[in-house]
C-alpha cells in the first residue's frame, strides 16, 4: 500500500509529537509509532524538565548552561547547549498554555525542585530548576501533546514498524513500514521524514527501558549512511530497583532522599562534598559500585539502599507518589518505613543519529546535512548531553528540538520537491521477510538477544576495560553471524510478535557493536565512559565527538568531530 | 515453582471463535504475570499475541483479564493470588478480539475524541504561566494518572448494556478539563455530556473505580460533574 505525504514522523513520544503540532498546522503530516501513541516510553520519564524559571529561588539560563556542559563533560556543543538553557523557559511556559498540568507554588506559579548537577551559581549548591507534575512528568506532557495532535487532525498510524529508509540519490524520500496487525508492507512518500524513535535500552541487561526501546530508529539510519556519533555514552542511572531495573526517580533524591551502604553511612558525602546525593548520575552509579566493590554493598550483596523515610508520609504520597508504588509493588518495600533496594540500570543514550541543532542529520565532520532526514530527541545527538546526560534535559531535549525540527521541515518543504521513489521501492524487505517466512533457521532469537544483553553488561556498562571490550565485540561479532541463521517461528500475519522481535535484534546487535567499537577507540574515562585503563580524561587527544559510519561488507568506520566550546573551557569536573 | 496458565487464543485466520490453551510455566512468585507470558511467548509458543511494553504500570498497554478481574499484567504479581498458582488469562471484555489476547481498541479512543480531550481557551496567554492555585490542580490531579488502559470502560456493566455510553475513562477526561480552571469551554463541555449517554449513563456502580490500576477514584470524580450539573439546575 502507498501513502503520501508531505513529511513522516517516525515515533510518537515527546520529540515525535511535538514536531507534529508545529508541521501540523500548515502541511500534511503522519506519525508512525510502533505501539500505540500514549504508549511511547517519554510517559515512563519521572521527575521533571529542567528551566531556569526561578520560581522557587533565584536562577537564570547560564547556569543551567554551565550545569549541563560540566555535566557532559565538556563533550556537549555549547552552541546547543546555549538554545536548550535559553529556549527552556518558553519551552515550559508554552507546554503550560498548551494544557500541561504542573504542580503548583502556594502563589501558583510552576512548582520547581531541585535535581542532580543542577546548581546555582556555577556550582555552587543545589538549585530548583525541575518543573514537573508529580513523578509522572512524562506521562502528562505525552498525554497533552497527542491529544493536541487529535485536535490538529494529525493522522496517526499505530502499531505500524518501520523497516527501511527510501532515498533518491542520497536524498531520503519516505520510508517502509510493516503493519502489525495485518502484516502488510506500506510505502510511505514524502519529502522529509523524522526520526523520533527513542532509545535502545534493551542492548542491556538491566534497563529502565520499555521492551520497545530497541534503537530501530538508530538502526535503520545508520544503515541508510548517517553517522551515529558518540554511542559510547550510555547512561546507568543510579537508582533502578533492585534486580529488576525500574526507576526510582532523581526526584526521590531532590526531595531529600540519601543513599546510604551496609554500614548505613551516607557514602556520597565522600565523593561529592558539596552536593552530595545530588551529583550526576554517572558519578552516582560509579559511587554505587565502588562501594559495593569495597563490600559495603547491603549484605555484601550488589546493591545499596536509597533512604526517604525521614521525608515523611505527606511528601512521599503526594511528590514521589508514582515511584511510591513501584516501590510497594515491585520490591516489596513501603518507603515511608524502610529503604528501597537500587541498584544502577541502563537509562539513556546520550549518542545518538548526528544531528545539527536544526535536527538535520548530518553526514561528516563538516556538518553536511543529509536531505530530507531529520532527527529528534533520544535516537538524536546533537549533541547536548555530550559525555553525560543531566536528569530533566531529556525531556526538554525532545520539546525544544522536537520544535525546531518542525520548524526546519517546514521550511525544507516549501523549497523542496517531491523525488521519485525507486521503482518497488519495498523489495528489499518483502524479500526478507518472505525469506524469514520460509526459513529453517536454527538460531533462538531469544537465546541471542539474552547473551548480547549479558555481554554488554558484562563488559560495556559503566566500567570498561580493553580485554573486556575486545571479548564483547567477538561476542558481539559471533552473534551477528548466528543471527543470519535466525528461525522465524511465528510464520502468522496477524501481530506477528516474533518477526518483530526478530528485527528488533537486527537493530540492537547493530547497536551494540558501534556501542563496543566506540568504547574501544576513547581511551580516556569521560562521563560515562569509564575505562579502568585509561581513568583519567584526556583533552588533548579526546576532546572530540566519536563517529561511526555504515560500510557495507565491511566494519563500520570510525572518524571524530570537533566539539563546539563557547563560554566555558574545560576544567576539572568536582561536585 | 509450576504454574498452569490456561490462556484464551484466537487467530482469526483460522479460529471461528476463541477457544482455550494450557501451559505450564516455572515461575517465581514475585515473577509479574507478564513476565509469565513472555516466558510461554519465548520458551514454548512464539505465536501467542499480546500488547506489552514498558512493563511498570504506565504505559496502559497490558490489561486483561487474569483470573476473572481486569489487571495489569505487568503490575500483577505470581504472589498477588491466592489461586493455587492456576491463572486464567483472557482479552479485555467489550472490545472485539484481534488476536489471542489483543483487543481493537478502537471504540475505546472514538469515546475519548469525543469529550474534546484537550485545553480550550478563549484567552490570550500569559507571557509567563497561567497561574493555577494548587488546590485546583490537586482538585483534578487524580485524573492525571489516567494511563489509557481502557481498564475501566472495559469493565462497566453500563458499557457493556449501552455501547453508546461514553464511558468511565472519556467521563474522566471530560472531569480533568472542566475542573482544569484554565480551560474556557466549561459551559459547552457539561451541556455536552448531560445526557444519558454522557455522565447519567454511570450509575454509581464503582466497578470501574474498583479495577482501575492507577486507584483513581473514578466514580468519585464523575459525580463531581454531576454535583455541578444539578447545582446550575
Amino acid at each position: 500500500m502507498k501513502h503520501q505525504f508531505d513529511a513522516v514522523i517516525v515515533g510518537s513520544g515527546l520529540a515525535g509529537l511535538r514536531a507534529a503540532v508545529e508541521i501540523g498546522e500548515n502541511a500534511d503530516v503522519a506519525v508512525l509509532s510502533k505501539v500505540f501513541a500514549t504508549r511511547s516510553h517519554s510517559g515512563a520519564a519521572q521527575g521533571g524538565i529542567g528551566a531556569a524559571l526561578g520560581n522557587e529561588e533565584e536562577d537564570n539560563w547560564e547556569w543551567h548552561m554551565f550545569d549541563t556542559v560540566k555535566g557532559s563533560d565538556y563533550l556537549g556543543d555549547q552552541d546547543a547547549i546555549e538554545i536548550l538553557a535559553k529556549d527552556a523557559p518558553r519551552a515550559i511556559y508554552e507546554l503550560e498554555h498548551l494544557g500541561v498540568p504542573f504542580n503548583r507554588t502556594p502563589e501558583g506559579k510552576i512548582a520547581q525542585r531541585a535535581f542532580g548537577g543542577h546548581t546555582r551559581n556555577f556550582g555552587e549548591a543545589p538549585v530548583k530548576r525541575a518543573c514537573y507534575a508529580a513523578t509522572r512528568t512524562g506521562r502528562v506532557i505525552l498525554d497533552t501533546l497527542w491529544e493536541r495532535c487529535l485536535q490538529r487532525g494529525i493522522e496517526f498510524y499505530d502499531e505500524f514498524q518501520m523497516l527501511s529508509l527510501i532515498t533518491n540519490n542520497g536524498q531520503c524520500c519516505g520510508l517502509v513500514a510493516y503493519e502489525l496487525e495485518t502484516g502488510k508492507l506500506h510505502t510511505f512518500h514524502c519529502k522529509a521524514v523524522l526520526i523520533a524513535t527513542g532509545g535502545a535500552g534493551k542492548i542491556y541487561k538491566t534497563t529502565s527501558n520499555a521492551f520497545a526501546s530497541t534503537g530501530d530508529g538508530l538502526a535503520i539510519a545508520f544503515r541508510a549512511g548517517a553517522p551515529l556519533e558518540d554511542m559510547e555514552f550510555v547512561q546507568f542511572h543510579p537508582t533502578g530497583i533492585y534486580r529488576l531495573g525500574i526507576l526510582i526517580s532523581e526526584a526521590a533524591r531532590g526531595e531529600g532522599g540519601i543513599l546510604r551502604n551496609n554500614n548505613g553511612e551516607r557514602f556520597m558525602e565522600h565523593y561529592a562534598p558539596v552536593i552530595k546525593d545530588l551529583a550526576p548520575r554517572d558519578m552516582i552509579s560509579r559511587c554505587i559500585l565502588e562501594e559495593i566493590r569495597a563490600g559495603r554493598g547491603i549484605n555484601g550483596k550488589d546493591y545499596v539502599h536509597l533512604d526517604l523515610t525521614h521525608l515523611g508520609e505527606d511528601v512521599i504520597e503526594s511528590k514521589l507518589a508514582e515511584i511510591t508504588s513501584f516501590a510497594r509493588t515491585y520490591a516489596g518495600a513501603d518507603p515511608i518505613k524502610e529503604p528501597i533496594p537500587v541498584q544502577p540500570t541502563c537509562h539513556y543514550m546520550m549518542g545518538g543519529i548526528a544531528a545539527d541543532a536544526d535536527s538535520r542529520v548530518i553526514m561528516d565532520s563538516e556538518g553536511s546535512p543529509y536531505k530530507g532526514l531529520y532527527a529528534a530527541g533520544e535516537c538524536a545527538c546533537v549533541s547536548v548531553h555530550g559525555a553525560n546526560r543531566l536528569g530533566c534535559n531529556a525531556l526538554l531535549d525532545t520539546l525544544v528540538f522536537g520544535r525546531r525540527a518542525g520548524i526546519e521541515i517546514k521550511k525544507f518543504m516549501q523549497s523542496a520537491n517531491l523525488l521519485k521513489l525507486p521503482a518497488r521501492a519495498e523489495k528489499q524487505d518483502s524479500e526478507r521477510i518472505s525469506r524469514l517466512m520460509r526459513s529453517l533457521g536454527t538460531e533462538n532469537c531469544r537465546h541471542i538477544q539474552s547473551e548480547m544483553q549479558e555481554t554488554m553488561m558484562t563488559y560495556v556498562s559503566v566500567f570498561r576495560h580493553e580485554k573486556g571490550l575486545h571479548q564483547a565485540l567477538d561476542k558481539i561479532r559471533e552473534l551477528k553471524s548466528r543471527y543470519q541463521h535466525i528461525a522465524l517461528q511465528d510464520k502468522g500475519n496477524c501481530f506477528n510478535r516474533d518477526l518483530l522481535d526478530i528485527i528488533e535484534l537486527g537493530h540492537l546487535l547493530d547497536l551494540a557493536e558501534v556501542i563496543t567499537m566506540s568504547a574501544l577507540n576513547r581511551k580516556e574515562s569521560r562521563g560515562a565512559h569509564s575505562r579502568e585503563d585509561f581513568s583519567e580524561r584526556d583533552d588533548n587527544n579526546y576532546l572530540s565527538h566519536t563517529m561511526v559510519r555504515y560500510d557495507p561488507g565491511k566494519e563500520p568506520r570510525i572518524f571524530s568531530k570537533p566539539v563546539s566550546i563557547t563560554k566555558f573551557q574545560p576544567k576539572e569536573r568536582k561536585y | 515453582m509450576q504454574c498452569t496458565f490456561i490462556i484464551s487464543r484466537f487467530d482469526p485466520a483460522v479460529d471461528k471463535e476463541s477457544h482455550y490453551q494450557e501451559y505450564t510455566v516455572d515461575a517465581e512468585p514475585t515473577d509479574k504475570i507478564l513476565d509469565c507470558l513472555n516466558k510461554i511467548r519465548w520458551e514454548q509458543d512464539p505465536t501467542l499475541a499480546y500488547r506489552y511494553s514498558c512493563a511498570h504500570g504506565i504505559c496502559g498497554s497490558d490489561a486483561l483479564v487474569i483470573n476473572s478481574r481486569v489487571e495489569l499484567a505487568c503490575q500483577k504479581l505470581v504472589r498477588d493470588f491466592k489461586t493455587g498458582n492456576n491463572f486464567v488469562i483472557e482479552p479485555l471484555p467489550f472490545f472485539n478480539v484481534t488476536k489471542d489476547l489483543v483487543v481493537d481498541l478502537k471504540p475505546f479512543f472514538d469515546k475519548h475524541r469525543q469529550v474534546r480531550p484537550y485545553l480550550i481557551s478563549d484567552q490570550k496567554p500569559p507571557e509567563e504561566e497561567w497561574l493555577q492555585d494548587s488546590e485546583t490542580q490537586q482538585f483534578y490531579e487524580p485524573a492525571l494518572r489516567c494511563i489509557l488502559c481502557a481498564s475501566c470502560t472495559s469493565s462497566c456493566p453500563i458499557t457493556r448494556a449501552n455501547p453508546s455510553y461514553l464511558g468511565p475513562a472519556a467521563l474522566l477526561r471530560a472531569f480533568r478539563y472542566i475542573f482544569d480552571s484554565r480551560d474556557t469551554d466549561t459551559d459547552e463541555r457539561l451541556e455536552e455530556i448531560d445526557t444519558d449517554d454522557g455522565i447519567w449513563g454511570c450509575k454509581t456502580m464503582w466497578w470501574c473505580t474498583d479495577v482501575c490500576p492507577k486507584e483513581i477514584p473514578v466514580t468519585k470524580c464523575l459525580a463531581q460533574i454531576k454535583r455541578i450539573l444539578k447545582q446550575k439546575e
